[in-house]
């Protein structure tokens, strides 16, 4: 940090005189407090900080003490009664198939993330070399993720439609099929986690081409003059030097395949086997009532993210993530 | 030699079909929303043309009937007070955390950096018994107050750049008599404006998309946002794919202009807001 009273330029002689003034009417007053201004300068970063904190205690830390605190619970999010039932939820959550399932859903979300971020890295990568038309498939790219998700559930559920924009695709190359592609579990489930692709791809790319770019250019020539190839490149000037980036969004990957909502909430409701543990946990909070149930699923997927978080940090220790 | 080329066209290949599966869909969706009613039904396939390219029936069915014009201005509402109280905040815990030394400080950074791991949805059905008790469900002060109160991304943006100005300006201005609230307001707040151009492309674009907080919050059927506004098109024109088509095109269409209009921000400010 530069403290640079040296730098200060000298007082003009109308702040002097400003000041004088200040110390008259200060005279005038009576008796000012050196207290009092002690109190003010201690009060002045809470000031501050007031609004933040209450609005950060309120809408964060509050609903997670109550969230746990309800997840011992029956209660049904209404009515005044309510009775401790210990861990009877947590067990239920694991022990009732029918709950645990989200889980096998949320696979179908993680591989498509694998097949996201590899994909964006390599379009990142061609996209970091000279390329015709750079801009245009740069921005090609990237549109999907800034546009809204309730349009895009429907720009594919037209196109997953019976003789939508995928069955007349595949007509033109002569593969003519009557399959309802969100008709089966497994497909249905497939075709979400393929939309959620098209989604996020785009922001995943520009993350890793901005990382690339920031790699000194020299490297790359250096590199060429003792005749590595692409590939040389890639593994052994891109790769490490995207790692913060990379690793980042391996964690936010996860994080949001365990938590994938809005997609197969608008596209299917969560129908044919496509439930996911966001969409299930607010059924059980506000279709059905049961909202202590809901808050031990919720409590549980709060301390999976946590975990894969911590797991993650400590595995690809960061030093960059000091906030002080 | 040829190795090379074939690598080149492969690669170029490889950008085209991305484009492809990327702006198809698109396409066909602006495609469908010209079409009438009978065109979309009688099975020509999704693929031709609409016989008049200047049939905007569609869209005046999606505005009127649709209430997309109430939907955007709840949604312009929503967005510049969430956006302007994310600014305010996010610059005033900045300048309190980085330029005061007090008391629990580091507590106070601890309680920020660990919220930011957790993730909105899953504590929404806690959140929603304090929205209510609070009387803000179901009107627009329960976004706006979610928006406002859970964004610690955009303070980080705002420490990293507070972090960047130099105390001897603050120092400068106290020796001119400014106390803490001129001296963030006059010099601290103005010279934040790069980072306060990114949190309110990046808030924006997060606001103007959000469907979760909204759908759970606001069930009135006036006080839609374009998200929960567009949903809500599933039930009546559950087969009339041409208004559904021509009300996503409503919806995607300012993000479009948008993007083409500050796509050098846009990017910037994406970059900045992931890798904090």
């Amino acid at each position: 940090m530069a403290h640079a009273h040296t730098h200060l330029p000298p007082p003009r002689a109308e702040q002097l005189d400003s000041e004088a003034a200040k110390t008259v009417s200060k005279r005038g007053a009576p008796a000012p407090a050196p207290r009092r201004a002690r109190t003010w300068r201690l009060l002045t970063p809470w000031l501050f900080l007031l609004a933040p904190l209450v609005l950060l205690v309120t809408f964060t830390y509050a609903p997670i003490a109550n969230m746990v605190a309800y997840s011992f619970t029956d209660w049904d999010g209404v009515s005044p009664e309510l009775h401790y039932t210990g861990a009877e939820n947590y067990t239920e959550i694991f022990t009732r198939e029918d709950l645990f399932q989200v889980f096998w859903v949320s696979g179908y979300y993680l591989v498509a993330s694998v097949i996201q971020i590899v994909a964006a890295l390599y379009f990142a990568t061609i996209l970091s070399f000279s390329i015709r038309f750079r801009n245009f498939f740069k921005g090609v790219l990237f549109f999907p993720s800034l546009v809204n998700g309730v349009a895009i559930g429907f720009v594919f559920l037209y196109f997953f439609q019976d003789g939508g924009t995928f069955d007349t695709v595949l007509g033109l190359f002569g593969y003519h099929t009557d399959h309802a592609w969100l008709g089966t579990p497994a497909s249905a489930n497939t075709s979400l986690a393929g939309v959620s692709i098209w989604r996020y791809l785009g922001m995943n790319f520009v993350l890793f081409l901005g990382a690339i770019q920031s790699i000194p250019g020299e490297l790359y020539e250096a590199a060429e003059l003792d005749g590595a190839g692409r590939w040389h490149q890639f593994r052994y000037i891109i790769l490490p030097g995207i790692k913060p980036v990379l690793t980042l969004t391996v964690i936010l990957s996860v994080s949001g395949s365990l938590s994938a909502f809005e997609i197969p909430y608008i596209m299917t409701g969560g129908a044919t086997g496509t439930e996911t543990f966001v969409i299930q946990t607010v059924k059980l909070a506000f279709q059905f009532n049961k909202t202590g149930l809901a808050s031990a699923a919720a409590v549980v997927l709060l301390l999976i993210i946590l975990l894969v978080t911590w797991v993650q940090r400590r595995l690809v220790p960061d030093d960059r993530v000091d906030l002080v | 030699m040829t190795r090379r080329a074939v690598a080149r066209a492969l690669v170029y290949l490889s950008l085209i079909a991305a484009t492809l599966v990327v702006l198809l869909p698109l396409g066909v969706v602006v495609l469908t929303s010209l079409k009438t009613e009978n065109e979309t039904a009688n099975g020509s396939g999704a693929l031709t043309l609409p016989r008049d390219p200047l049939n905007f029936h569609n869209y005046v069915t999606a505005f009127q009937d649709g209430g997309m014009l109430t939907a955007f201005g709840n949604t312009a509402f929503i967005l510049v007070v969430s956006v302007g109280g994310t600014v305010l905040i996010g610059s005033m815990t900045a300048y309190a955390i980085d330029r005061f030394t007090f008391r629990f400080r580091k507590l106070v950074i601890a309680l920020f950096l660990i919220a930011a791991l957790v993730p909105g949805v899953t504590t929404q059905v806690a959140t929603f018994q304090i929205v209510h008790s609070l009387g803000m469900f179901d009107t627009r002060w329960a976004p706006i107050a979610l928006y406002m109160g859970t964004d610690i991304v955009s303070i980080y943006i705002f420490l990293q750049f507070v972090r960047s100005i130099p105390i001897s300006l603050d120092e400068a201005a106290r020796l001119d008599g400014a106390n803490a609230f001129t001296i963030y307001r006059k010099i601290i707040f103005p010279l934040l404006k790069p980072a306060i151009a990114t949190v309110v492309i990046v808030k924006g674009i997060a606001v103007y998309n959000d469907f979760y907080i909204p759908f759970l919050y606001m069930p009135s059927q006036d006080l839609g946002v374009i998200s929960t506004s567009l949903f809500r098109f599933k039930g009546p024109y559950a087969a009339h794919w041409e208004t559904i088509s021509a009300g996503a095109v409503l919806v995607i269409l300012p993000t479009l202009i948008v993007f083409l209009a500050l796509q050098k921000y846009i990017y910037n400010g994406f970059m900045r807001g992931a890798t904090r």
